[in-house]
Formats: C-alpha cells, sequence, structure tokens
C-alpha cells in the first residue's frame, strides 16, 4: 500500500473534504481557520505523494510554497480576528450580519 | 511494514482530522490538528521526504498552532463557550452534500493509477528520495529552478506581516490622542525645505501658519 499513488491520494482527499465539511458547518471563526490549514494538509499530502511518484522536484517545491501561504494566511485570518475583538465581541460567523441583506 | 506505517498514519490522521472538525472547544481542535500534522509529516517520511517532515512539523506545529493557541489565550476565548446550534439547512444539507464531496474526491484519488514510466520526471527514485529527504536537495532546487516562486513567497510573507501589524493594532485615534505633538512636528518638518530655515522659524505660531 505504502508503494501505490493512490493511497495517499486517499488520505489527502479525506482530509481536505473534512476540512471543507469544517469550514462549511462550524461556526466559531477559530475552528474556521483550523479547518481551512486541515484543508492544506491535505493538499500538501497530495502534492508530496505526487512529487514522489513522478519523480520530480516540482510537487516538493509547492509544498514550502504552499507552507509559506499558509503562514501567510493565518496571520492575517488571526489579526482579523484581533481587530474584530476590539469591535465587536463575537466570535460566531452567522452573528456577524453587517454584510448580509 | 511500511503498507502497515502507510494504513495506520492514515487512519489517525483521519480521526484526529474530525477530532479538529467535531470537537467544541477550540483548544481541543488545535491540538487536534497537531496530532494530524505529526501524522502527514510521518506520511513525507515513508515517501522519503525526511527533510519536508521536518519543516512541515517545524512550521506547523511549532509556528501556526502555537500561534492560534496565543491567540485563543490573548481573547480568552474559553468564555465564549455557547456556540449557536446548526441551522436546518446545514444539518440536512451539509452533512450529505459533505458525504457526496468525500465520495467524489476518494474515487478520484481511487482511480489515479501509478504513472507509467513515459510520463516520470528525470530524478531516478533513489536520487529523488536522497533529493527530497535532505537540506541540501531542497535547497539545490529551490535556489536554481524555483528561485522565482521562493522570492514572491518573501514578498507575500513580508506583505502578510505588514498587513497583520496593520489590522492588529489599536485604532488611529488612540496614537492621535497619545502623541499629537509628534504627529504635528512630522507634518511640519515634511513642509520646511531645510534644516536652516526651519531653524529660523521655531516659534509655534509661525509653524502654525506654515502648514
Amino acid at each position: 500500500m505504502a508503494d501505490y499513488l493512490n493511497s495517499y491520494l486517499f488520505i489527502g482527499a479525506i482530509l481536505f473534504t473534512l476540512g471543507a465539511f469544517g469550514v462549511l458547518v462550524r461556526r466559531n471563526i477559530i475552528v474556521v481557520l483550523l479547518s481551512v490549514e486541515l484543508m492544506l494538509q491535505g493538499v500538501n499530502l497530495s502534492l508530496g505523494a505526487f512529487s514522489t511518484f513522478y519523480h520530480d522536484m516540482g510537487g516538493y517545491m509547492l509544498v514550502l510554497l504552499s507552507l509559506a501561504i499558509a503562514a501567510a494566511e493565518a496571520v492575517v485570518g488571526l489579526a482579523i480576528l484581533v481587530a474584530l475583538s476590539r469591535h465587536v465581541d463575537e466570535f460566531y460567523v452567522d452573528r456577524l450580519k453587517s454584510l448580509r441583506w | 511494514m511500511s503498507d502497515l506505517a502507510c494504513t495506520w498514519l492514515g487512519l489517525m490522521a483521519t480521526i484526529f482530522g474530525l477530532g479538529t472538525v467535531l470537537l467544541r472547544s477550540p483548544v481541543h481542535s488545535a491540538l487536534s490538528l497537531v496530532m494530524v500534522v505529526f501524522h502527514v509529516a510521518g506520511l513525507f517520511v515513508l515517501m522519503g521526504a525526511g527533510f519536508l517532515a521536518a519543516l512541515q512539523v517545524i512550521v506547523y506545529a511549532g509556528a501556526i498552532i502555537v500561534l492560534f493557541l496565543f491567540t485563543m489565550m490573548l481573547l480568552n476565548l474559553e468564555q465564549h463557550d455557547n456556540e449557536p446550534h446548526m441551522h436546518r439547512y446545514q444539518k440536512w444539507l451539509g452533512f450529505p452534500l459533505g458525504g457526496a464531496l468525500l465520495i467524489e474526491a476518494t474515487w478520484i484519488a481511487l482511480a489515479q493509477a501509478n504513472p507509467s514510466e513515459t510520463l516520470l520526471g528525470k530524478y531516478s527514485p533513489e536520487r529523488l528520495s536522497e533529493l527530497g529527504g535532505t537540506a541540501f536537495g531542497i535547497a539545490d532546487a529551490m535556489f536554481t529552478s524555483y528561485l522565482l516562486p521562493f522570492e514572491v513567497a518573501g514578498v507575500l510573507l513580508l506583505a502578510a506581516s505588514v498587513a497583520a501589524l496593520s489590522l492588529a493594532r489599536k485604532p488611529d485615534e488612540d496614537i492621535m490622542k497619545a502623541m499629537p505633538d509628534m504627529v504635528s512636528d512630522a507634518a511640519g518638518s515634511m513642509t520646511q525645505p531645510s534644516v536652516q530655515e526651519s531653524k529660523l522659524n521655531q516659534s509655534p505660531t509661525e509653524r502654525g501658519d506654515n502648514h
């Protein structure tokens, strides 16, 4: 099993789906951001597996880029959360309604 | 042996991924995500990309999740433990659509066969595991063929840190209130053409006239 591309892609697909499900269903902003990180984990695993099984370095480089982007995304997301906590003391996405009609 | 390791790591990653999504407390979710990161790093080791596994653990578990935990600590999130119930639509559409997405994604993943010989890249498996597993190999690729993405990532990180600083600082009025003299001084010295001239007009009334 460890010698097949399938198995890694399978695990990556499960992690990605769980992350997408968490983004759509959970209300807490922190858990939504954590679910985005979970999706990135699944994508990283698939990229690394493709790189290994196609004998190319491109996937590994994409994993590194995705790490940098995940860090940037987490930093900006949490900064928005801190700014939000200054204005409204509310951490649940469906109670923040000012952009909803 | 490696089959067993692959199954075990995948199973545990799935279980802890479920924990990340379903646990009620955000701190427990974050700790569960740390375990997912460790197991994904284990899968990277199994693929022969040991250096990436180390980077993964350092960046995710060491930096990103710690940042999340610090934010939770600063915002005192445990007091807000009344997450509202799901909408009706979320309950009745979320689970079937999530299941459908899972089935589609795993279908596509399982349909991928190992690549045929004609599609393989230029590295032999031994050479690739040597390159992917060490800092030398990663740096060799990063600073030659992939230099431009590397530089772009650097610019992105700079932009993200500046954005985080400007988003998370106190609002502007507080700064103006705290040091109004410094702000008006800076504005005044910008309109002055030279140091000598600004020394000539040192009385506050004249400076007020100048700008």
